[in-house]
């Protein structure tokens, strides 16, 4: 599926060509230098031709109430011709003129009462689409690194600002009527709103959270649409592009919904939580919607506390292998988790819980190995484990005895010192049994090590042994046959 | 045959059981149980064995229910499983037990994760060959069925993989409910599904009937190709590729071509990408009819797309179009209607779309004939030789002998000569290491005495470039280069010069009168090697940079075989057995090392 998903915005061409890059790597300077203040135009500028220009229309607020709504439909109109910002020297009047009305509409609906009438609302709509619903164009950085790299922004920023300062007003407005709006505002318009959170114009999409978190709480008959589509956008960045701008808006809106289950809580949501949001924790760029992510992990856990364990059992399994920072991230994660988790569930998970601890204090990563020790500043998380240290201290008392004699940051087995003595006043007569016992579990470890390869050893002599039987057998059959033709 | 080989294998499972009891099954699925995932994942890389010491009954009935059950594991773990099931047919005893394997597969192929489940896919497509007809329909096609309705998308996106691979071989209604079961895909509510439908449509289309392809395949076609979300629709491109390809040209004319068209219109750029991306394939699917109606005008509107990524996906395909095109008005069509397109594309603002371009448009001159190269594409070439971006040059440079055969170089070498030494000197090293690379193929074309007057000081002053990999590429030039100019060439241009680097302050410098010496030795030959080399590579075992005198024992080791045996003795073996008592430790190692390699102990 990966390899017949549309082609990544770079494929065609690489922004940074190979012949650009120093020792492989791009040179930061170079990097920089190349996008300062870039901007973009939206793919919809197929056509060269000229448009048309644009006529001052009389100000609202000079017109009679009679005239103020044809005049406000027509200004909407007006307002649905687009420019091409690229250009920054062609339609600068009608530009500007387009500026205006729109910065007009804005005080206009914001600030009078009864404006917003039924028959406005598909001219409302309209003019918003129009302007808003686009092609993203492709980004001229495919290793755009979110956290390092300057967003590209979108050129026609100073009218789309405007249009959604406008489309937030509408939709705000103590005279917006979802019953009406709904005609317009559709799954299909919804649709093409998701898809614009993939801008690279940070401004832009947090415009789109608030639109979208506006619409979600009117439209009621829109809710179970807009979280479905939300899934999808989200399985396809984790299992098909890597890449979505808009992962930690989307999320952030989440955070809120997920608050505002009923409980209990349906299967449907369960299954976002373990099929989309733990999967989640596998994508590259997590440390940018990291902290929205355990967000909405934990808000699952304080209304259902049945699922802390299917859901450390899942992060245990997208545990990072290679990746020091992320595993800090899930470490802080799983700290989070267990501020809120019920002591009868933490029985549950402690024992695979407490290897991979065991396993993240004995890191040479520092910080990793720090912030799992951290645990055990942790009030509430050390009367957890004071409760099952009878479970705890053997399966924590091996790495930490080692890191205390091998480690290279003194700053760590400092942390690791106390730690053990902490341990031992919780339960002092098995600490001297284990410590005791340290050298011979090592020995069995070893002893168990190589029954192992022995094992292996015999299985590949077998395979030999059968290979070459086969071997012989076919031969003899070969020779029979060839035998028999002979005669 | 078959016969014949029963007993065989009767036999090797016989001898399998035989032993087993050493290897008790509990033991081996321990191994599969470790809690090392490193461990685990080693055994399943080796299940194969464990299989084999089971024997096939057991691996039926005990490993392969235990497999089933346990699939929760890491998704490295998972993938191992799912490659290693695809080859298990023999250990579970032939294709009569080949459906054995299917449970485990059908678990693998709901998982999550994308890598997994591709592989559960391939190994079920495998096994399906290995099916008889009655096991494909009672066991396979089920499973593909129970797959295509599966609750979790990751099911049905499995199984849009597996319809074309039971098609052919299942009986008439089963055929109809198969064709059934992808419709449904193709409309899944499920944009993940809809993409895995589109991508297999084309393979699907080319098992079916055709009339079931027209009635069936077609509709299906202009949906996806319709659909909301633009990753759906650019996939739909590909499969008209497969699609075309069945129908008449009449049928393509009224079933396909309207979505076409439409497709190179599209409001997303990735579609008209996709458009580009398969133009050459979609062209010789449509034939040379349409391509002149439709295709033509189509590929000159992505030429001036909007989008640079269009405009250098079909700047790409410029070459093959015109290659394909019917060999009658071949060149008017050309020179009319692409030509002018292309003149454009030279001064494009967007230097992916030149260099696009120019890695192809050397192509056309072949195609266009002598005349007019020199009158159209000649300007076009010097054009881009021009040009800023130093891509652009390069790849006209590299693409020289296209011309080459058609109007010989020489009409271009005034131009060639400034932009060769440009980048010869360009400031990024892998410009410089591209261009070496040319260097042979340019001194072939240019001939000896344009290389020695123009360009023999380029190729010496890479040898002391500060990069080491643009020295490194220098060396191996100058091998080539004496290759094809002969060795009096080298004796008298490069010898001489790579040797006077031998006394160069920097040391690196000296190394490179070694590395020129391994390269060049062989091609001289034992004389020029004897005579000038070799005394110039002892005297350097005095260095007083260890890394010098032990690339002086990798060098002797190296020139060794050329030398008589009198200069190895006499001359060769004194100076290693002294290096072989150097204070340095690596000396010492290389200088032995030579020492047992030509035989001096």
């Amino acid at each position: 599926m990966s390899s017949s998903s549309p082609p990544p915005a770079g494929t065609a061409s690489a922004a940074i060509s190979a012949s650009e890059k120093v020792d492989g790597f791009t040179r930061k300077s170079v990097r920089k230098a190349q996008r300062q203040k870039r901007s973009q135009g939206s793919s919809q500028f197929r056509s060269q031709s000229s448009q048309p220009e644009l006529h001052p229309l009389p100000q609202l607020k000079d017109a009679t109430s009679n005239e103020q709504q044809e005049l406000f439909c027509q200004k909407l109109q007006q307002c649905c011709i687009l420019f091409d910002f690229m250009d920054s020297v062609s339609d600068l009047k009608s530009k500007e003129i387009k500026r205006a009305t729109l910065n007009e509409l804005v005080e206009y609906v914001s600030t009078n009462r009864g404006v917003i009438v039924e028959s406005a609302y598909s001219d409302i709509v309209k003019m918003i689409s129009a302007n808003i619903f686009r092609t993203l164009p492709p980004s001229d950085n495919p290793d755009f690194d979110p956290e390092e790299d300057e967003p590209t922004l979108e050129a026609s920023w100073p009218h789309i600002q405007l249009v959604y300062e406008f489309f937030l007003r509408f939709l705000e407005s103590p005279d917006f009527q979802p019953s009406i709006a709904k005609r317009y505002i559709d799954q299909k318009f919804v649709q093409q709103l998701l898809e614009l959170f993939d801008s690279e114009d940070p401004r832009e999409r947090d415009f789109l959270k608030t639109v979208l978190h506006r619409i979600y709480g009117k439209f009621l008959g829109l809710r179970a649409f807009i979280r479905k589509q939300i899934n999808n956008i989200f399985l396809r960045f984790i299992y098909e592009t890597e890449h979505f701008n808009g992962v930690a808006e989307l999320l952030e809106i989440l955070g809120s919904i997920i608050n505002g289950f009923a409980l209990p809580l349906k299967a449907e949501h369960k299954q976002f939580l373990m099929k989309v949001l733990i999967p989640m924790h596998t994508a590259k760029g997590l440390a940018l919607f990291h902290a929205q992510l355990a967000y909405c992990v934990v808000q699952f856990l304080e209304k259902d506390t049945t699922l802390t364990e299917p859901v450390i059992r899942g992060l245990l399994k997208f545990w990072p292998k290679t990746c020091s920072q992320k595993e800090v991230m899930f470490l802080g994660e799983i700290e989070e988790i267990l501020d809120v988790i019920e002591p009868t569930q933490f029985k549950k998970i402690e024992e695979p819980l407490f290897k991979q601890i065991s396993k993240c204090v004995s890191s040479s990563h520092f910080q990793v190995a720090e912030r799992a020790l951290y645990f055990w500043n942790n009030e509430y998380i050390l009367s957890l484990i004071e409760e099952n240290i009878d479970k705890i201290l053997p399966i924590m008392f091996g790495s930490l005895y080692k890191i205390s004699k091998e480690h290279w940051n003194p700053t760590i087995v400092a942390l690791v010192y106390n730690v053990l003595k902490t341990l031992m006043e919780m339960n002092g007569k098995l600490f001297d049994d284990l410590t005791s016992s340290y050298k011979a579990e090592r020995q069995r470890e070893k002893k168990k090590e190589l029954e192992r390869e022995e094992l292996w050893k015999k299985l590949e002599e077998l395979k030999l042994k059968k290979a070459l039987e086969k071997q012989n057998s076919a031969y003899n059959m070969h020779s029979i046959l060839s035998n028999t033709t002979d005669e | 045959m078959a016969g014949v080989a029963g007993p065989g294998t009767g036999q090797g499972a016989a001898g399998g059981d035989g032993d087993d009891s050493l290897y008790p099954i509990a033991v081996l699925i321990d191994e599969l149980r470790n809690e090392d995932v490193q461990l685990r994942l080693n055994s399943i890389k080796k299940l194969s064995t464990i299989a084999l010491a089971l024997g096939v009954e057991r691996t039926r009935t005990e490993l392969l229910p235990f497999l089933t059950d346990t699939i929760y594991d890491e998704d490295e773990v998972l993938l191992a499983l799912a490659e290693q099931l695809g080859n298990f047919t023999g250990l579970v005893g032939g294709p009569d037990f080949a459906h054995c394997l299917l449970p485990p597969l059908e678990s693998l192929a709901t998982v999550e994760e994308t890598v997994v489940r591709d592989k559960a896919v391939e190994s079920l497509r495998q096994i399906s060959q290995e099916h008889t007809p009655v096991a494909l329909e009672a066991h396979f096609v089920p499973l593909v069925k129970r797959l295509a309705s599966g609750d979790w998308f990751t099911s049905r996106t499995s199984a849009c993989g597996l319809f074309s691979v039971c098609y052919p071989r299942a009986s008439h209604a089963v055929k109809a409910e198969i064709r059934q079961h992808f419709r449904s895909l193709c409309s899944d509510d499920t944009p993940m599904v809809r993409r895995a439908a589109a991508s297999k449509l084309g393979e699907f289309a080319k098992v079916l009937e055709l009339d079931s392809v027209k009635s069936e395949i077609v509709p299906l076609f202009t949906n996806l190709a319709s659909d909301e979300q633009d990753s759906v629709r650019l996939l739909a491109v590909e499969a008209c590729v497969s699609i075309a390809q069945l129908l008449s040209e009449d049928d393509l004319e009224a079933l396909v071509m309207p979505t076409l068209r439409q497709a190179a219109e599209d409001k997303s750029w990735r579609v008209r990408y996709m458009v580009a991306d398969k133009f050459s394939e979609l062209q010789k699917a449509v034939g040379p009819k349409i391509t002149l109606n439709d295709l033509i005008p189509a590929f000159q509107n992505l030429l001036k797309d909007c989008e640079a990524e269009v405009r250098a996906a079909a700047a790409h395909k410029v070459k093959e179009l015109c290659e394909n095109l019917p060999m009658e008005g071949r060149e008017t069509i050309i020179m009319n209607q692409i030509l002018p397109y292309i003149k454009e594309l030279v001064s494009d603002t967007n230097q992916h779309v030149k260099s696009a371009l120019a890695s192809v448009i050397m192509g056309l001159s072949t195609i266009l004939g002598k005349g007019n190269t020199i009158e159209h594409l000649l300007p076009l070439f010097l054009a881009q030789l021009k040009d800023e971006c130093p891509e652009v040059r390069l790849n006209i440079i590299s693409n020289l002998d296209c011309v080459n055969e058609v109007i010989g170089i020489r009409q271009l070498s005034q131009s060639l000569l400034p932009a060769i030494v440009e980048l010869a000197e360009d400031a990024k090293w892998r410009v410089r290491l591209a261009i070496i690379e040319y260097m042979p193929l340019l001194a072939g074309q240019l001939g000896v005495e344009f290389f020695d007057e123009k360009l023999n000081s380029l190729c010496m002053a890479w040898l002391v470039d500060h990069v080491h990999a643009i020295r490194e590429a220098a060396t191996h030039n100058l091998m080539k280069l004496v290759q094809k100019f002969g060795k009096e060439w080298a004796q008298n241009t490069i010898v001489p010069k790579v040797l006077v680097m031998a006394n160069d302050p920097n040391y690196l410098h000296r190394m490179t009168t070694l590395f020129c010496i391994n390269a060049l030795s062989e091609a001289c030959g034992q004389e020029i090697t004897t005579k000038q080399m070799l005394p110039v590579v002892l005297k350097m075992a005095r260095d007083q940079v260890a890394n010098v005198r032990f690339n002086v024992a990798k060098s002797l080791q190296k020139i060794g075989p050329i030398l008589d045996t009198d200069a190895l003795q006499e001359e060769v073996k004194p100076v290693l057995q002294k290096l072989g008592q150097d204070e340095d430790v690596d000396v010492k190692y290389f200088a032995q090392e030579a020492i047992s390699v030509l035989a001096l102990a």
